[in-house]
């Protein structure tokens, strides 16, 4: 059995793994190569599925035998009944997709709880770039140019917090970590969060 | 009576006394066709390969298309050939003999073996003709099913199978869901399409207009519309292959000739190739089988049992499911496994689905396809673990 090496150095996704309690049924919405999946299998115990927009993310899924169909975060999570899961989690992924906030809706309806982490374009390294030179941000964690990204919804952690108010999502946990992977002050206000989180995880519950 | 300057079997006696393995059914068992019809006397051809374990837990069934036959894994007798899947079925393939005991059925109304109306109807002592009964997918898996409780095998490790073996695999997991542990549809959909029924009445139609046909009655008349089977045949085959597959394999390429001949002959590579199609198919299958097994496939909507809603003909089924589909396949599409899949989802069923990449049409599922095989293997392999094998 050849499953993606479980001591991973990617803190998101054991942080994202803390959250998931054992032994529950998990969505992870746009697993890429299916780290996150066989991490939660084999390290939780829980019954996870996967939805990867690349063909060869799924199919490398697949041969490695996990759970996985191919299909679009936009479109395809309407085919799900509510509460269908106990987790639905959407790893690194948001920025990608065409409608955050209906994924969002779509995510909480089919999941009793959600865990979205996503990189904060508020840190200030990016902040700086723009500042400073006048150009778009590329940094070790989104290497892209503007030209090729396939993020075209970046947002910052006060943004997420208004989108979570919006839609009446409420923020059981979140965590930020800084460009080093440590956590950021648990007790800091937003604004500390929004300027020094490279990336932040929140799990959230229907309001 | 075998050719012996081939070797080869004879086509009819095939259809009643075949070199396969058979299970043979009286009045105690007989088969309830969805048409109404109870057939009682009635039997199913089949081949096995690997070995059955002491628990009865490894075993895989491979459901055949609509012009194949049991013979997956080992030579045709009809037509001295490999299998049809060796490719997908032996020792150390993606489905192993050398861990699973793999069974191959032939269907119901078709005509190497199992009853089909090239079959003798003992009531009359002729062929049964057209005056066998209509068949369906599910009569097809029933049969199946048959001759599962005659092997004494609870439930089926894997069932497995491509186009309308993919038809009868999605038919199991919804008539049996208990005695199904994994199902393997590919290239498949659950139900046929408005243009491929269109295809099939082409071909049957080209059948009937052959004038050898004889209202259907050519067995006991001594003909064979060959003219009309093979036309249906040479029709089918393009369906099955995708434009830039035949564009690679043939292009305008001419036929051992340097220039057009200004006639009908088969000038082109393609015509050729489809002629040889057509003559070779008619060798090895019944004109009659051809009619109903298409028309099975015509009738085969799985939600239209369930209320029209798929979703409820896989309702709390604890299968695990892995649906694939090509992405040259216009026959099949890939549109027909998604909506498979998003049944599944929505019965909260445990699925994978890949689109491979195949510039092959809906034939690639047959072929040599490296992403099809690592995709079987990974499936079978968790699978199996899961079931402890």
């Amino acid at each position: 059995m050849t499953l993606p090496d479980l001591h991973t150095n990617r803190i998101d996704l054991k942080l994202v793994a803390e959250m998931v309690t054992p032994g529950s049924r998990v969505l992870d919405v746009g697993c890429g190569d299916g780290q996150l999946l066989a991490l939660l299998a084999e390290t939780r115990n829980v019954d996870a599925r996967g939805i990867e927009l690349s063909r060869e993310g799924v199919a490398g899924c697949v041969a490695r035998g996990l759970s996985v169909i191919q299909g679009d975060a936009d479109t395809d999570l309407a085919a799900y009944p509510d509460d269908s899961f106990d987790y639905v989690i959407l790893s690194q992924t948001i920025q990608a997709t065409r409608d955050p906030r209906l994924v969002l809706e779509q995510m909480l309806r089919i999941g009793r709880r959600a865990i979205i982490s996503f990189p904060n374009f508020g840190h200030w390294r990016m902040r700086g770039q723009i500042f400073f030179l006048g150009r778009m941000p590329v940094t070790d964690s989104l290497p892209y140019s503007w030209w090729d990204t396939p993020n075209i919804h970046f947002c910052t952690i006060r943004d997420f917090v208004t989108l979570c108010d919006t839609i009446g999502a409420v923020k059981e946990r979140a965590v930020a970590l800084d460009a080093a992977g440590g956590r950021v002050g648990v007790s800091a206000p937003w604004w500390f969060w929004n300027l020094f989180g490279a990336q932040a995880v929140f799990l959230l519950k229907r309001g | 009576m075998s050719d012996f300057s081939t070797g080869l079997a004879d086509p009819l006696k095939e259809a009643n006394e075949p070199t396969s393995e058979v299970v043979r059914f009286g009045p105690e068992t007989p088969l309830l066709m969805d048409c109404g019809v109870a057939l009682d006397h009635w039997q199913i051809a089949y081949q096995t390969y690997g070995t059955l374990n002491a628990a009865k837990s490894n075993a895989i069934l491979v459901c055949h298309a609509l012009t194949g036959d049991q013979h997956v894994a080992s030579r045709n007798p009809i037509t001295g050939k490999d299998g049809w899947w060796t490719a997908m079925v032996g020792s150390c393939k993606p489905i192993d003999t050398d861990r699973f005991f793999v069974i191959c059925a032939n269907v119901v109304g078709g005509c190497t073996g199992t009853t089909g109306p090239a079959s003798t109807n003992p009531e009359t002592g002729q062929p049964w003709g057209l005056s066998f009964p209509m068949v369906t997918i599910r009569d097809i898996v029933r049969a199946q099913r048959h001759l599962i409780d005659a092997l004494g095998i609870e439930t089926l490790f894997c069932v497995a199978g491509g186009s309308m073996g993919g038809m009868q695999v999605l038919q199991w997991a919804a008539s049996y869901p208990s005695r199904v542990f994994s199902a393997l549809p590919l290239a498949t959909a659950a139900k046929h399409s408005a243009q491929n029924i269109a295809f099939h009445e082409v071909g049957r139609q080209a059948v009937m207009a052959d004038p050898e046909w004889r209202g259907g009655r050519y067995l006991e008349e001594g003909t064979r519309p060959s003219k009309g089977l093979s036309v249906a045949r040479m029709g089918a085959h393009i369906t099955y292959l995708s434009e830039p597959a035949l564009h690679r394999k043939f292009g305008r390429k001419l036929q051992d000739r340097e220039a057009p001949t200004f006639s009908f002959d088969a000038d082109f590579q393609v015509e050729s190739y489809l002629r040889y199609q057509g003559l070779s198919f008619v060798e090895r299958f019944d004109a009659n089988s051809y009619l109903y097994v298409t028309r099975a496939m015509d009738y085969f909507d799985l939600a239209a049992d369930h209320d029209g809603v798929l979703a409820k003909a896989f309702a709390g089924t604890k299968t695990r499911f892995c649906v694939a589909s090509f992405t040259s396949d216009w026959l099949f599409p890939t549109s027909d496994s998604r909506a498979i899949v998003h049944a599944l989802n929505a019965a909260g069923a445990s699925v994978s689905f890949v689109e491979l990449e195949s510039d092959k049409g809906h034939d690639a599922f047959l072929l040599e396809e490296p992403n099809l095989f690592a995709t079987t293997r990974g499936f079978i392999g968790s699978a199996a673990r899961a079931r402890g094998l």
